[in-house]
């Protein structure tokens, strides 16, 4: 267990210092992510150790995000007079967004022959 | 004998407390959730915040002290970051297929949110830093930021722009799919984590595993392409 999250943070610690010394335009905990995942690949045994504190972190990933919402209700002044005009605008472009990102995969998954195994 | 008050002023200023009241808002909402038939309008992240926020309204806590005991919570986001891994590695036979899907979706999709969000905007009268401050709004919340001073925008609006994306994008996304007939996991997935970054892939992690692992990707890919395109999108509207 304490092995898993030293693992875990080990690789965020790489991926923060990798994209603070290469000045990447990516988070480093996104880069850890990359090199965990590489890592995987090149020792698959790795996986097994890792995957149920990984899972485990991720199963409430949800609560994670709460911090900082209640940041966003406490400081809802910073909206200010725009504010029903930048909800329109997050409201309209999340659901062309989702809904223009949906179509394409579905079109171009069928059109390479990946299509229908949605139900599994 | 202390008296309340005095037991109350020494609990508030302390992280205990706000770190207690942060696990125990996300298990109410957790529970409205399951009471509610899993209803997404009932979204976990959005009870326990409402619900804290009236807390800290009620008691008069400034932000800053609450922050001291949820900081604990807010870090763990760093390492679930790196755990994607672990569902990323696990649905690898799916990714590998899905190479020129994923491609197209995360162009149209990504391009659809910068533009479109732009485009409403301005179309309402919305302009300067703070229209600035919308163009990376789908991204996670760190490069969003980075991307807003870069851009002339405004940090703690985008901030609040990126939170306020993502749970409309996890209140909207089932229904939407459903009413649409989307039924493969990968594309709900890739959707939701592009258009609504980490609370998007929370939302896909809680309906299925392969869409949240899509929905990592979606979010990672997605980070990377808005730092590249926003400025010159942005670029079009000013």
């Amino acid at each position: 267990m304490i092995l898993n999250i030293a693992i875990i943070l080990g690789f965020q610690l790489a991926g923060e210092v990798l994209a603070r010394a290469l000045t990447l335009p990516v988070p480093g905990p996104v880069i850890g992510m990359a090199l965990l995942l590489a890592a995987f690949l090149v020792r698959p045994a790795l996986v097994k150790r890792v995957l149920p504190t990984s899972q485990g972190l991720l199963r409430h990933l949800s609560l994670l995000f709460v911090p900082a919402g209640v940041g966003v209700v406490s400081h809802a002044e910073a909206l200010g007079q725009s504010g029903p005009a930048l909800l329109a605008a997050l409201v309209g472009s999340t659901v062309l967004a989702l809904t223009a990102g949906a179509l394409t995969f579905v079109g171009l998954a069928k059109l390479t022959g990946n299509g229908a195994e949605g139900k599994e | 004998m202390t008296d309340l008050p005095e037991i109350w002023s020494y609990l508030r200023e302390g992280p205990l407390l706000w770190l207690t009241a942060t696990l125990v808002a996300y298990l109410i909402g957790d529970a409205a959730y399951r009471g509610s038939g899993e209803n997404p309008v009932v979204n976990p992240v959005l009870v326990a915040m409402l619900l804290l926020a009236g807390v800290l309204w009620a008691t008069a806590t400034p932000y800053g002290t609450y922050f001291e005991g949820a900081q604990f919570v807010h870090f763990m986001l760093g390492p679930a970051t790196v755990a994607l891994a672990g569902p990323l590695y696990s649905n690898l036979h799916h990714v590998r297929r899905t190479l020129v899907p994923m491609a197209g979706a995360l162009l149209v999709g990504s391009g659809t949110a910068v533009v479109s969000a732009l485009w409403i905007a301005k179309a309402l009268g919305v302009e300067g830093a703070t229209l600035a401050s919308l163009a990376p709004k789908s991204t996670t919340a760190p490069v969003a930021i980075g991307i807003a001073e870069q851009i002339g925008g405004l940090p703690t609006l985008t901030a609040a722009l990126v939170i306020l994306t993502g749970i409309i994008g996890a209140v909207v996304v089932t229904p939407l799919m459903n009413a649409m007939r989307i039924t493969d996991w990968r594309a709900r997935g890739f959707a939701v984590g592009t258009a609504a970054h980490g609370i998007g892939t929370a939302r896909a992690f809680q309906v299925n595993e392969t869409a949240g692992a899509f929905a990592g990707i979606g979010m990672g890919l997605n980070a990377l392409l808005t730092a590249l395109i926003a400025p010159y999108v942005l670029g079009l509207f000013q």
